[in-house]
């Protein structure tokens, strides 16, 4: 396709390409897999404006720099840099430069009804469940998630056991840990079973000076009437680029929240895939993003209902300060069969920045008839007749302004269901805006 | 020295054509005094009220406003509030996801700090709202919500004098607090106003009822008109008015 016109590769498309000349050969589907995924790879490259998903994060301008793949990292280094969600009670896990830290885990003492194992251990013992892996196959080419699938070697693998209730979250620490920058990778699966629950917490954090490049996927295969929850904080340093993708396979009766809050990196793109393959389940993904200097980051989303009966609720927030730019895209796809869908969608950004600059892209596609959908998308500034309110009482501006930005982002926070997760959110909230004023 | 000494001001609505409100107002409020300001829709009673407290829509063009001596005009907003000025708004708006007790707690302490002085406590704060929020019917249903959020017309100005009675000003300048009250809450307001009043704070009462007035009784009436005061008297001046009207003041202005 339109292979002539395609220009020549970027420094970053070749080191990616000797990075993926690195897949091995096998034999099993895992490996068929992630051969056919750096295939796609090299006919695609990094996609750029004129590609529809990447319409307003061109990678391939962005994405300047070519980076080694990532070593092991040392234990130390790795323990030192995992500081956020530390006070949340949770099963904690450490992924630092692609690859779990045993050290720093608890993979033992497993809860009833859990099963935790990394995903470089489950392909070593050819487990099964890895059978799951690309369940979800987006409609179109994801160079992000294609590159995951490539290069990633390790990651958790969680099985929770049908109607198991499974109170304690598990927390995984994704950490770059390396001295100069690099890429890093991980994949994993997590696996909810029937009428099970489960809370699943994530963050990413790394040094501010380094360019480094973590790319993160994590599917989800949620079955009937189970009820799962996802947190995400992400605050990678200040210069690296955050790819990250989640995969969501809804069974039916099922309740599934997601929730991300992005405050780092220089770069963050962040996709959601729903399939909501099961009738009557509910789907509720909100997002917070707080962005400042030149910080560019895109939450963009996939909802495709397939079923009928089925709910969904999307509420995502946006700050901007100073020149930064946020993007907005969400689809919501209702096949014909999938009638009695309720599907609301609503961007709503907060400029704070002269220069800030936000794109939002919230679309309907519509093939059932009978369907309750909405979306709907608003950007502007902090109401001055709110802030003369709060001014008039004795608030100095800055910190009125904080109020209004904490209220702002609060409405998204608060469907956090996890009370510490929640609190530990708002409190990174906190520190951003205490670092602005 | 008068409290509040304003002469000669004129201001405009900001921008480059906008138009001019106040038109050579002038007047001097003693500490201690309540003075009431009467007059037709649009006379420009609001505007004064909003450049009182800072409202960045308009640009004062002449005059001098004085605070205990001080150029008030010369004061960021919050920095004239922690001087003492409050105004309690004639439309107070909704503040959705601010907790109200949070709103107070950083009024109150932003206030103190600006003055040197140290924070309240958590246990006094909850006292001091408490036992002020009992007085003036306001319920804890109310205090947990966002700020102004679901209140009613009459709740958001109850709202206003609670706000009013625990940041203690000096200057209280009351926007038409009386409007949207019921009867039994116009009588709850008045008292708690009046509870307010003391010999080193003064009070601007802008009201289009004189009934407001037999609770809180002005040492001063004013009457405003084109932005200017027309015609200043004692308490009987509001009398005069609820009988005649401002028929008189809109002829001779114009
Ligand atoms: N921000 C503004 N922009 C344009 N016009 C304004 C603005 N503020 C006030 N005005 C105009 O100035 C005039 C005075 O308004 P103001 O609200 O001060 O009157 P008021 O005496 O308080 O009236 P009321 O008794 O109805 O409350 C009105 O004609 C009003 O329309
Ligand atoms: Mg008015």
């Amino acid at each position: 396709m339109n292979a002539d016109i395609r220009p020549i590769r970027t420094q970053a498309e070749q080191a990616i390409l000797a990075s993926l000349a690195t897949v091995p050969e096998g034999g099993d589907r895992l490996a068929d897999l992630r051969r056919a995924a750096a295939r796609s790879f090299e006919e695609n490259g990094l996609p750029h404006r004129r590609v529809e998903e990447w319409k307003y994060t061109d990678l391939r301008s962005l994405m300047r720099e070519a980076v080694p793949v990532a070593g092991a990292a040392a234990v130390a280094e790795a323990d030192a840099r995992a500081c956020l969600l530390r006070g949340v009670e949770a099963r904690r896990i450490v992924i630092a430069n692609g690859a779990v830290v045993p050290e720093l885990s608890d993979l033992a003492d497993l809860e009833e009804g859990l099963s935790l194992t990394t995903f470089a251990a489950a392909m070593a013992a050819g487990d099964e469940v890895l059978s799951r892996i690309g369940g979800i196959v987006p409609s179109r080419y994801d160079a992000s998630l294609a590159l995951n699938t490539a290069l990633a070697r390790d990651g958790v693998v969680i099985t929770v056991t049908p109607g198991a209730a499974i109170a304690r979250p598990v927390h995984v620490a994704h950490v770059f840990a390396g001295g100069t920058a690099a890429a890093m990778y991980d994949r994993s699966l997590v696996v909810v079973g029937a009428g099970a629950s489960f809370t699943y917490a994530e963050s990413f954090e790394g040094a501010d000076g380094l360019a480094y490049q973590a790319n993160s996927a994590t599917e989800f295969v949620v079955g009937d009437g189970a009820h799962l929850d996802v947190v995400r904080l992400q605050e990678e340093g200040a210069s690296a680029f955050h790819l990250s993708t989640l995969l969501f396979d809804v069974g039916r009766d099922s309740k599934v929240h997601a929730f991300t809050f992005g405050l780092g990196a220089a770069v963050a793109r962040t996709t959601l895939y729903a399939t909501l393959s099961g009738e009557d389940s509910h789907v509720g993904f909100n997002g917070a993003t707080l962005l400042k200097g030149r910080q560019h980051a895109d939450s963009t989303l996939f909802l495709d209902h397939q079923v009928p009966g089925c709910e969904s609720r999307e509420l995502f927030k946006t700050v901007l300060d100073d020149s930064a730019r946020g993007v907005f895209q969400g689809k919501i796809v209702v096949r014909q069969a999938a009638q009695k869908t309720d599907g609301r969608m609503m961007s709503r950004a907060l400029v704070l920045g002269d220069e800030a600059e936000m794109d939002n892209k919230p679309e309907l596609e519509i093939f059932a008839d009978d369907v309750q959908c909405g979306h709907g998308a608003t950007c502007g500034a902090i109401d001055d007749d709110l802030l003369f309110y709060l001014r008039a009482r004795g608030i100095p501006k800055k910190e009125a302004q904080s109020l209004l930005v904490q209220a702002f982002v609060g409405e998204a926070v608060e469907t956090v269901e996890h009370d510490g997760l929640r609190e530990a959110l708002v409190e990174r909230a906190e520190a951003w805006l205490a670092a602005r004023a | 020295m008068a409290l509040l000494d304003i002469d000669n001001l004129h201001a405009k609505i900001d921008g480059e054509h906008g138009k001019e409100i106040l038109k050579g107002l002038s007047l001097k409020v003693n500490p201690g005094e309540v003075h009431a300001i009467m007059g037709p829709n649009g006379s420009g009673k609001s505007t004064l009220s909003y450049i009182l407290a800072g409202k960045e829509d308009y640009e004062v063009t002449d005059g001098t406003v004085t605070l205990d001596g001080e150029d008030l005009l010369e004061m960021e907003i919050d920095e004239r509030a922690a001087k003492g000025v409050f105004l309690a708004f004639q439309y107070p708006v909704e503040v959705p996801g601010v907790a109200t007790m949070t709103f107070l707690r950083a009024s109150l302490n932003a206030q103190r700090k600006k003055r040197g002085e140290a924070e309240v406590s958590t246990p006094d704060f909850l006292r001091l709202v408490k036992d002020k929020a009992a007085h003036l019917g306001i319920n804890q249903d109310m205090l947990r919500r966002g700020v102004n959020v679901g209140f009613s017309g009459g709740e958001k100005k109850r709202a206003e004098i609670l706000q009013m009675a625990i940041l203690e000003p000096k200057l209280c300048v009351l926007d038409e607090t009386d409007s949207g009250l019921d009867i039994d809450a116009l009588k709850v307001v008045s008292e708690g106003v009046n509870a307010l009043r003391s010999p080193d704070r003064a009070m601007i009462v802008i009201t289009h009822y004189q009934r407001l007035l037999n609770h809180i009784v002005p040492d001063f009436v004013h009457v405003m008109n084109k932005g200017r005061i027309v015609r200043s008297g004692g308490k009987e001046l509001a009398l005069e008015l609820e009988a005649n009207g401002y028929a008189e003041y809109q002829q001779d202005a114009a």
